[in-house]
């Protein structure tokens, strides 16, 4: 089937693929994983096993779960469709995700393993006053989840419309909120654990999946890259996908529009909690180690493949077609599968892609649910007296409210480009948790003032600039659309004073001055527990260690 | 000011202090911070070259394969290299001294 036929199709959008289809995929996966979850959670009774899996999965388990974690719905979806749309400049994001893992795997996953507990509040305030520096990493850890689930909820939307022909907003918001309640259940029943094993499976399918589409892309190529590319460009109309510049070469401002980014996505992986979080699932730091190893080589490999199914739905279905489609660049892969394999491979791929978020919204809950229970309820509020018992107890009733957050949240971000909400996220994360983390870790004077100042500072500086930023106002429309390409689409209203969409290029290295500030402005210093984190740190001593049964 | 109210005799303090510590220190950030510097300078060159070289990155080398895509595929390879190299030096270099050193400690002390 060529273009010109998917593109007389994509307006009625209930003919591609068969919603009956994908829903019956779908709903396999569903329970194939909640049986997993409910046997997977025979053991789930101390809180190492709710937030941290008993600690006992192997490094290559947690590095496939991590690849699991982090290609959410903005990698296989958001970077598949900006290279199809927008070419080189979509490639440029996998990058900077892929490279980001540097950071984690030399500078902080090891080192936080061997120091930590549950969360990432529990390294940052080791040595530092625990209260206002505990409060302060759960508020961070609660900001960037919230950003990073409206992506995953945002996407749930998009490809319901797509996959269900469900062109209605409240058809649409159903869905989200039944996505939400599975994952709550996900969450309440398994825990740690249950969200792990979910990680892993839809790690493997959706790894599977992008592979089986790269080599049937290829072969449609006769194996030949170039061939593709030179496809991809004669079906872009002549324009320049292979060159950088695309998207974001258009001004002097758009260029350092895409630094912001860039500084954003290699710094912000290592200041995810979701991401930290994972690294307590496993014995020891040398299993961390290797599971940032799996994870890189997953994640790169993944990549690869998404850079030749992002040019192969340009050339096989068109940027026209793709651009019509009711989930705009976010449903380039799934036509993709469509013009391949027909009915089939597209209700084999979105189930994967739906697979996708759900795993990746239930490990974002584990993550807010542990921090609120554990940095806020526990250590703030009851000045640690809470039980483990107790402690779970909360964790649970804080994964349901974020549930119910996460869906009202999908159901208003819905439509929104999903690549870039979760930029938005690493930026918070890279700005508000990366800084205190590094200097916790490697710089002996560091204090709590300096924490206090980075972690709150970083924060409302990346807040306060998004809000002003063209991504929530003053977005000239694109032909033919009349409405405003901002988050609020009524082009009347502009009250951006930024200029950029990422704020990152501000906020991270302010971030950074302000926690050398705080730090020489004050005189507070433990010399004892730096020494004690340093030591144990370094060689593992007093690790937690996996809980057996 | 200090809000710990621990003597010199603390186990941890003593090993920081030690001779021992010092070199596993500077082992471990001889090798991670020169890499981090390294990884960090040509990611941050590949995003300059591809935001103001673009005229240099779109020239063709063979067939529709440009500058750009070569050095951007060079990251994913630079990256993977990496993560063997350090994996390497940390089982083989790193390890063995940070759990002799753990053992120094004795009991867990917490």
């Amino acid at each position: 089937m060529s273009a010109p036929t998917i593109a007389a199709l994509v307006p009625a959008a209930t003919n591609v693929g068969s919603p009956a289809l994908n829903i019956t995929i779908f709903g396999v996966f569903v329970l194939i994983t909640l049986g997993i979850v409910i046997r997977a959670s025979k053991n789930n009774r101390s809180a190492a096993d709710f937030y941290a899996g008993g600690r006992a999965f192997t490094g290559r388990q947690n590095g496939i779960a991590i690849a699991g974690d982090y290609l959410s719905a903005a990698s296989f979806l958001g970077i598949a469709g900006a290279i199809a749309l927008n070419g080189y400049d979509g490639f440029l994001y996998s990058i900077g995700f892929l490279v980001a893992w540097l950071v984690a795997l030399l500078l902080v996953a090891e080192l936080l393993r061997n120091a930590g507990k549950y969360t990432m509040a529990d390294v940052l305030s080791f040595r530092l006053r625990q209260r206002p520096v505990r409060m302060a990493a759960a508020i961070s850890t609660l900001a960037v989840c919230f950003f990073y689930l409206l992506a995953q909820m945002a996407g749930a939307g998009g490809l319901v419309a797509l996959l269900l022909g469900i062109d209605k907003k409240s058809g649409q918001s159903l869905v989200i909120a039944v996505v939400g309640v599975i994952m709550i259940a996900y969450v309440l029943i398994g825990g740690m654990k249950g969200t792990t094993w979910v990680q892993i499976i839809k790690a493997v399918l959706l790894i599977i999946g992008a592979a089986v589409m790269f080599v049937w892309v290829l072969s449609k190529f006769g194996l030949n890259l170039s061939h593709l590319l030179g496809e991809a460009v004669t079906e872009s109309g002549g324009k320049k996908v292979l060159d950088p510049g695309l998207q974001y070469g258009k001004s002097g401002l758009t260029k350092l529009d895409f630094i912001s980014l860039s500084l954003a996505l290699v710094l912000g992986t290592a200041g995810l909690p979701h991401v930290l979080m994972r690294f307590y699932t496993v014995p020891s730091s040398k299993e961390a180690r290797k599971s940032v190893e799996w994870a890189i080589w997953l994640i790169g490999i993944f990549y690869l493949f998404t850079l030749v199914l992002g040019y192969g739905a340009a050339a096989l279905v068109g940027p026209k077609a793709i651009a019509a489609a009711p989930g705009k660049a976010n449903s380039a892969a799934p036509l993709l599968a469509y013009e391949l394999g027909g009915e089939l491979l597209l209700g084999l791929i979105s189930a994967v892609a739906f697979a996708t978020i759900l795993a990746v919204v239930a490990g974002l809950t584990i993550t807010a649910s542990a921090s609120l229970a554990h940095d806020i309820y526990n250590s703030v509020i009851k000045e640690g007296t809470a039980s483990a018992e107790e402690e779970v107890k909360v964790a649970r009733i804080t994964a349901v409210v974020i549930g119910i957050l996460a869906i009202f949240g999908g159901i208003l971000a819905n439509g929104q480009n999903i690549a870039f909400l979760v930029a938005l996220a690493f930026a918070i994360a890279a700005s508000a948790n990366l800084p205190t983390i590094l200097y916790s870790l490697f710089w002996k004077r560091f204090n709590t003032r300096g924490a206090l100042w980075s972690i709150y500072g970083g924060l409302i500086t990346a807040l306060t600039l998004i809000v002003f930023s063209p991504v929530v106002s003053g977005k000239a429309p694109v032909a033919p659309l009349k409405t405003s390409a901002s988050m609020i689409t009524d082009p009347t209203v502009d009250f951006h004073w930024f200029p950029l969409d990422n704020p990152g290029i501000v906020s991270i290295p302010l971030a950074f001055i302000l926690g050398w500030l705080g730090t020489v402005t004050s005189k507070e210093y433990n010399a004892a527990k730096y020494a004690e984190m340093e030591v144990r740190s370094l060689t593992g001593h007093g690790a937690e260690k996996a809980t057996s049964h | 000011m200090s809000n710990d109210a621990r003597t010199e005799h603390d186990p941890f303090v003593a090993l920081q202090d030690s001779p021992e510590f010092a070199d596993l220190r500077s082992r471990f950030r001889r090798f991670v911070f020169p890499m981090t510097g390294l990884f960090l300078a040509w990611y941050f060159l590949y995003v300059l070259l591809s935001v103001y070289a673009s005229d240099f990155m779109s020239t063709k080398v063979f067939g529709n394969i440009n500058v750009g895509l070569l050095l951007g595929l060079g990251q994913f390879v630079s990256t993977f290299v990496i993560t063997i190299l350090y994996v390497r030096w940390a089982d083989r270099e790193f390890d063995p001294r940070a759990a002799a050193l753990a053992t120094t400690i004795g009991d867990d002390h917490r």
